[in-house]
């Protein structure tokens, strides 16, 4: 088995218009950078991006918003400091955006690459975010029903990878790149070194059934 | 303002990241809100060790890296560099959020628009349609941790209260938190509403009924 890609271009290529693409990171760590350049050269349009943040400045998601490539974004905190690109778009009425609580973020993830079919959450209960909702009292607590949360793509980064897909992160790079790998049909890894050698199965974070493609990317942010 | 706030004398900053600080005992896992009280940190009296986590995949937060060592893929929920203290581990979002919700960490320490007297907190969004609404991690913070305390000033910049009946703006969670910490005074949630524990500076508890929006209990 080899899951290796040999270019940034072959990895993106199978992301169609209208698809729904998660990508990692969270602040400036862990976002896989070199895959969304990637995606943005190679064209698709009318995404749905699925992450904890909407981009910052005119790098990352920032870029794919710039350039009109996104249709819905899914998020916890879509208004960091510099994310002007999304304030133009959601200002503009350009975009849908769905917030959602990040460990219901999370959690909603986790569940569609589990195969659990929705979750009883304590988090947003009484709250606007928990508008239209099912709800539930269990033992004096109010419980939010949530339901999971699949991609089509999953663009995730990762510190090493070896050909079978197995991944390790480096500190907190790791955040929503392991349980995006498990939600999205088809996962895509960017990794600062590729090895054809086994990663140590000690060490491996994301085991390599989850991810469908890896490809070296060893530029640092 | 009024001539009664006009005579209050006001916490600094600093001076209410320690009062803060104070009240975070030995041995606490606790998690700072982004903003001011991720200050409180560095008040903690020497000889406590207090283990910090962050949402965002690590506990055991140290100080900041000195210039020239920062690493961009360790950093906090602020998105500010950070170490990773003795004793540190790091884990994914699933992960970091269970210890939230799954009532792991002892404390959290947030920033605040409003509190009520029942405990409901806003702290995610205005009552401005013009803003995005941003939650982050505060819904699963407060629907998880034990003991919620907030910081804020005792009144917003217009001189309106801060602590209230029943808030205005939209909710973070129902009667999540235990106590307030302000520029005025430090007061503890009870089923009664707020009850004083203890007044800044001197301060006359008269003059600061005068500028709170919901009974003060003694």
């Amino acid at each position: 088995m080899d899951k290796r890609a040999d270019s940034l271009a072959t990895a993106v290529a199978p992301i169609p218009d209208g698809a729904s693409v998660m990508i990692g990171g969270f602040g400036s760590s862990g976002i896989p950078f070199g895959l969304i350049d990637a995606l943005l050269e190679q064209g698709a349009t009318d995404l749905t991006i699925i992450s904890n943040n909407a981009g910052a400045g005119e790098t990352g998601i920032a870029k794919l918003l710039k350039a009109g490539r996104v249709a819905k974004v899914i998020c916890s905190y879509p208004r960091s400091p510099g994310s002007i690109w999304f304030e133009k778009r959601y200002e503009a009425g350009e975009i849908d955006l769905e917030v959602v609580p990040q460990g219901t973020l999370a959690e909603r993830i986790r569940a569609a690459g589990a195969g659990i079919g929705g979750f009883l959450t304590p988090t947003g209960y009484g709250t606007r975010l928990a508008e239209g909702k099912e709800v539930r009292e269990i033992d004096g607590q109010g419980y939010v029903m949530e339901a999971p949360l699949p991609a089509d793509f999953a663009l995730i980064r990762a510190a090493r990878g070896d050909k079978w897909g197995n991944l390790g992160f480096h500190a907190t790079a790791r955040n929503f790149n392991p349980v995006m790998a498990m939600a999205a049909d088809h996962a895509i890894a960017e990794v600062r070194a590729l090895s054809a050698d086994p990663l140590d199965p000690e060490t491996v974070v994301t085991p390599g059934i989850f991810v469908d493609c890896v490809v070296e990317y060893e530029v640092r942010p | 303002m009024s001539d009664v706030a006009e005579q209050l004398t006001r916490l600094s900053d600093a001076e209410l990241a320690a009062r803060v600080a104070e009240d975070i005992p030995d041995g606490s896992y606790v998690n700072l809100g982004i903003g001011k009280p991720t200050h409180v940190s560095g008040y903690v009296p020497e000889g406590r060790e207090v283990i910090y986590h962050s949402e965002n995949g690590i506990i055991g937060v140290g100080p900041p890296p000195p210039e020239g060592e920062e690493d961009v893929e360790l950093i906090d929920a602020s998105k500010r560099y950070v170490t990773a203290a003795p004793g540190a581990a790091y884990f994914d979002h699933p992960d970091s959020f269970a210890m939230m919700r799954g009532g792991h960490i002892d404390i959290a320490v947030l920033g605040a628009y409003q509190v009520a007297q029942n405990g409901d907190l806003a702290n995610w969004a205005t009552l401005d349609e013009k803003f995005p609404p941003a939650v982050g991690g505060a819904m699963d913070l407060v629907a998880g941790v034990k003991t919620i305390f907030v910081m804020m000033r005792h009144q917003n910049r217009d001189g309106s209260p801060k602590l209230l009946e029943r808030c205005t703006y939209p909710l973070t969670g129902l009667g999540v938190v235990s106590r307030v910490y302000t520029d005025l005074a430090v007061l503890d949630v009870t089923p009664e509403g707020f009850r004083l524990v203890d007044l800044a500076k001197g301060n006359d508890l008269e003059a600061v009924r005068a500028v709170t929006g919901a009974p003060i209990h003694t």
